[in-house]
């Protein structure tokens, strides 16, 4: 008998069981429902770390197991947080306007949709209401968007860049270039997503009357269910055939292509496949962070992404999740001022200035030795020798991994 | 605007004059004199004393001009003391007398002479206190004068004053004094201003068309801002065919004159009534709620426009409302009558001669728009390829991509920053910091490229996240060194101002001094890689290591040299772009997508192609920018875009290496 999905993946149990207890643990330990240990920002800290991870596995799919190393994962993310926040900011100033709408008469349809206009787009200085935002009143269309939009735009973006064979270094320097040209153009006050002011106000969801500690504590349990579906989805698509070959492609594309396979197919559904994940990662994420501007979709936000996911560990779906959720909370713990400084005599090191610092150089540090990032250290729990780098690679091309590096 | 009034006063106080000479005139009777009889100045000054003491800008005119005209030596002082609120009038007599702050009151002096007169107690002392627009009169008389002011910077700033509101009085004394004008080029300056003012208050259209031809072609802007009040449309309604002159006959519906458009004209000149807008439709409505009904319609149905119409229209008809104008009433209106632009300068003639002369000139200036757009274009071009050129050795030759670049660049420019804070004389500064960016910048490179990248070559995904790791570093290092805010590096005088061909082409020193300097660059790297033995083993070592290798070149030490003078050249850049931009810890990382995008369109591993690309991509945003000039962000993204799809079409570059040294 062939053995299942979960025999062949223990790991996926693993994972989902740590996550029901984490959820269970932090819904208990809340203040909306159980003793209050949390508060209500941690909770969406959390919340939003969950989400984080959900982008970190897309990142891993794309870059840990299929060799592209997209720096434009966080583009798709602010889109999709972009999608879900039109409806957020248009239902909620709907509702704010009702409310507040003096004269006798009631609003036409036509009255309502400018003075939503003039409240939403009066920061930009406009009264009208962009053709952008024509669905921004229903729900299902613009949850239908948070997939479209960037699920669009990563195929048109990858259906060219891979038809012409642009791969490596090009790969990423053209995904960086699209980030930079979207956050540009969303920066503009024109473009008609209120330019550098962002979306505001999303952390109150239109037509819940519930206060925010019950919100947050919502929003984590979906933001843990996504991230488990998300979790399972990947590593059944990495468990399969697919999944060998898409690291094949990683390792040797050309001896990939010469095997028949269509290389481009593959990568162009990869590529779509977790920039929608990406996206809906960031429609669960914005609504928590309460705010979304064109300086969240900067390139060097993608490019954290990869940090993330190598520190973690790529190659290994729960290497990209611990990443996320390490360097995330630990950046919180170091920025938030809660570290003790440190006196050296000479000079003081004040963690909220050196913390960058000291990320940057453990970045290094872990790309030169310890390849495998953080969840090598779960090979060692798990009785493994953490192969030496070394031995011949396994293909000519230059991201090819080393012999001793694959077995694991 | 300002001259305009200025203007219209000086029509108004010409047209007063006839009227007030003859009442001027029967004031001849000599006054009673306890001297000598006052004559010249002093006697136009005694016979107005009544009128210099309370001007207003309506009867003041002629007094104006009596006292220019009495050619009195003492003319200017007593108009500059007028002007400056410094007469005085004593009560007791209505002598007029310059003051002056004294013990006992007011110094008193002869308003012509300057002569001592006595003093004066406040009390028997009325100041004179033109108004503004009397000033603006004196100034304009005193202008003649200071025309021909034997002090050449008087008669500059005089003619200064003219060219910004001359007023049509001025050009008659300007036209005089062109004749005994010694001095060459204020003599020119003079005619021309002459010819601008002619343009304006030329006194027959004959004159006026002459004035504006004898420009020619003549680009400068106070020749076009001369000729476009001449222009100035008023849009009029008429029954029958549009009189007067006219520019342009308007048919309701054409592109830029709806019917709307038309209606809000007739409105304006209150040939029909304003149309109904919603608001005052929901206001009408509001006050006619009756038990929540409005005109038979309940309230709650109002949410709809068409049954707002409905109910407006039972009270319009119930004579609640004032009645509003139908579709159809409108149309009608509408098309009743015709609309046309119409110069506000009467003469045709004249008009067609300034279109002309406009028109002409157009032509030119987008010429020279064009000129200086290209200036921009290859300003920007030289900027980015400085900042691209050390890319195009580590990217391009090693196939190392260096993502902490940017920071190397922000590193040069705190060089020349720390220089500067050192030796203040900015030129020997700049000199000195040049060549310490490059030494720092290098050993930096170095470094990296030991304890880093060289064990990274063959994987260049991770070495571009390793040098990310430390760019992030660095920039935060810088931070905590230089703190957040902009720095000054400041250029030296010499490079201060720009070099102007004309008033549209200009371009700053800066930007033809960073031009030379990207020369030189490509100069010193065309050298180094194709006249040096250290550019034959680059060579050498980009094509096959190995090789290399067994002919005796040490490929590490190729490698790590290379790496210092790409990381070099970025020091070297940094001080360039930090002269004109913010020195910030952010400085480089604003430039570092950009460099990317020239190398890797220009074509890796090729200098030439690194020039195409930069060429390529600062014309291209310039280009972009000049069809929407008001949006530098969107000429940045449509540049960005443009830029992937060119990848599509040469995924490696203009200009492509060929053969085995393109690698795979």
């Amino acid at each position: 008998m062939k053995p299942g999905f979960i025999a062949k993946n223990p790991s996926v149990l693993i994972f989902i069981l740590i996550l029901a207890l984490f959820t269970l643990g932090v819904t208990l330990l809340s203040n909306a429902y159980g003793t209050g240990f949390v508060s209500t920002s941690m909770v969406k800290t959390l919340g939003k770390t969950l989400c984080l991870c959900l982008i970190a596995i897309a990142m891993d799919l794309v870059w840990g197991y299929t060799g592209i190393l997209s720096l434009g994962h966080f583009a798709f993310f602010g889109l999709g947080g972009y999608m879900i926040g039109m409806w957020l900011m248009y239902a909620r100033t709907r509702e704010i306007v009702v409310s507040s709408a003096s004269g006798a008469l009631p609003m036409t349809p036509q009255e309502l949709n400018d003075a939503i206009a003039s409240q939403v787009f009066g920061v930009v200085g406009s009264s009208q209401l962009p053709s952008i935002w024509h669905f921004a009143g229903s729900l299902p269309m613009q949850l239908l968007f948070v997939v479209l939009v960037p699920g669009l735009l990563a195929f048109v973006f990858g259906w060219l860049a891979f038809r012409s064979r642009v791969t490596g270094v090009y790969l990423s320097i053209l995904t960086q270039a699209m980030t930079l040209a979207l956050s540009l153009y969303l920066f503009q006050n024109d473009s008609g997503l209120r330019g550098n002011n962002g979306l505001s106000g999303l952390q109150n969801i239109p037509g819940v009357t519930a206060g925010q500690d019950a919100l947050s504590v919502w929003f984590l349990w979906a933001s843990a269910v996504a991230l488990g579906l998300g979790y399972v989805l990947s590593a059944f698509i990495v468990s399969g055939k697919f999944g060998s070959v898409m690291r094949g492609i990683r390792d040797d594309e050309a001896r990939v292509r010469f095997l028949g396979y269509s290389v481009e197919t593959y990568k162009l559904f990869v590529f779509t496949l977790t920039a929608v994940i990406a996206a809906l990662a960031g429609a669960l994420y914005y609504p928590q962070a309460g705010i979304i501007n064109p300086a969240e979709m900067s390139t060097v936000a993608s490019i954290y992404l990869a940090v993330w996911v190598a520190i973690g560990g790529r190659g290994r779906l729960y290497g990209a999740v611990i990443g996320a959720a390490f360097v995330s909370i630990i950046s919180t713990w170091f920025t938030g001022g809660r570290v003790p400084n440190i006196n050296l005599g000479f000079y003081t090191i004040n963690w909220v200035d050196w913390w960058q610092v000291l990320l940057g150089l453990s970045f290094v540090l872990v790309t030169l030795f310890a390849p495998r990032g953080l969840s090598g250290l779960i090979d060692l729990i798990d009785g493994l020798r953490a192969p030496k780098r070394g031995g011949d690679p396994l293909g000519p091309d230059d991201g090819a991994l080393q012999e001793k590096e694959a077995e694991a | 605007m300002r001259s305009f009034l200025l203007a219209l006063t000086a029509g108004l106080c010409l047209l007063s004059v006839p009227a007030a000479v003859p009442a001027f005139a029967q004031d001849t009777t000599p006054p009673a004199a306890e001297t000598a009889p006052p004559s010249g100045l002093a006697k136009v000054i005694a016979d107005n004393a009544d009128a210099i003491s309370r001007p207003s800008r309506q009867t003041i005119g002629p007094v104006v001009d009596a006292i220019g005209a009495s050619g009195d030596p003492g003319t200017v002082t007593f108009l500059q003391a007028w002007g400056a609120r410094q007469l005085g009038l004593r009560k007791s007599d209505g002598a007029i007398f310059r003051l002056s702050p004294s013990p006992e009151g007011f110094a008193l002096a002869d308003p012509v002479t300057g002569a001592d007169a006595g003093t004066a107690p406040k009390s028997d002392i009325t100041e004179i206190k033109p108004n503004a627009g009397v000033q603006g009169l004196i100034a304009s008389a005193l202008v003649r004068f200071q025309l021909s002011d034997p002090d050449p910077a008087k008669r500059r700033a005089a003619l200064d004053t003219l060219a910004r509101r001359g007023s049509a009085e001025n050009l008659e004394p300007l036209l005089e004094s062109i004749d005994d004008e010694p001095d060459p080029a204020i003599k020119a300056q003079k005619q021309r201003v002459a010819g601008l003012m002619t343009i304006t208050h030329g006194a027959t259209p004959e004159a006026r068309i002459a004035a504006i031809e004898s420009f020619g072609g003549d680009m400068a802007l106070d020749f076009r801002a001369a000729l476009n009040p001449i222009l100035a449309t008023t849009r009029k309604v008429f029954t029958g065919a549009p009189e007067g002159n006219v520019a342009a006959e308007l048919k309701p519906g054409q592109s830029g004159f709806s019917a709307e458009n038309a209606y809000a004209v007739l409105v304006a000149d209150g040939l029909a009534p304003k149309r109904l807008t919603r608001t005052d439709q929901r206001a009408a409505l509001e006050s006619h709620i009756e038990n929540g009904m409005v005109g038979g319609v309940p309230v709650a149905a109002l949410n709809d426009p068409v049954q707002r119409d409905r109910a407006y229209t039972v009270l319009e008809a119930a004579g609640d409302v004032p009645a509003a104008a139908t579709d159809d009433e409108v149309a009608t209106l509408v098309a009743a009558h015709r609309y046309a632009d119409i110069y506000n300068e009467p003469d045709s003639a004249v008009t067609d001669a300034a279109r002309n002369a406009l028109k002409s000139v157009s032509v030119k200036v987008g010429a020279m728009q064009g000129l200086d757009l290209g200036l921009d274009a290859l300003s920007l071009a030289s900027i980015y390829f400085l900042a691209a050129i050390g890319l195009a050795i580590t990217f391009g030759v090693m196939r190392v991509i260096n993502m902490a670049h940017g920071e190397f660049i922000t590193m040069g420019a705190y060089t020349g920053y720390v220089v500067q804070q050192h030796i203040t004389d900015y030129t020997l500064s700049i000199i000195v910091a040049l060549p310490l960016a490059f030494a720092v910048t290098f050993a930096a490179g170095v470094a990296m490229e030991r304890l880093v990248i060289r064990y990274l070559y063959k994987r260049p995904l991770e070495t571009l996240l390793a040098t990310f790791g430390i760019s992030i570093a660095l920039q935060q290092v810088f931070k905590n060194i230089f703190g957040t805010q902009a720095r000054p590096l400041t250029a030296p005088g010499w490079l201060d101002g720009a070099w102007s061909l004309n008033d549209i082409v200009s371009i700053s020193y800066i930007r033809i001094a960073i031009f030379v300097l990207a020369l030189i660059f490509l100069a010193v790297f065309l050298f180094i890689m194709n006249r040096t033995r250290l550019g034959l083993e680059v060579r050498a070592v980009t094509q096959n290591p190995s090789m290399a290798a067994s002919m005796g070149i040490n490929p590490d030490r190729i490698n790590m040299l290379c790496f210092g003078l790409g990381s070099g050249i970025a020091g070297i850049a940094g001080v360039a772009i930090g002269l004109f931009a913010k020195v910030t810890s952010e400085l480089g990382s604003e430039y570092i997508v950009q460099s990317f995008m020239t190398v890797v369109v220009g074509g890796v591993g090729n200098i030439w192609g690194t020039l195409a690309g930069a060429t390529l991509v600062g014309f291209l945003q310039k280009g972009i920018e000049w069809f929407n000039p008001s949006n530098t962000l969107a000429a940045q993204t449509y540049m960005i875009l443009f830029i992937i799809i060119f990848i599509q079409f040469r995924p490696r570059g203009i200009i492509a290496l060929r053969g085995r040294a393109a690698g795979d």
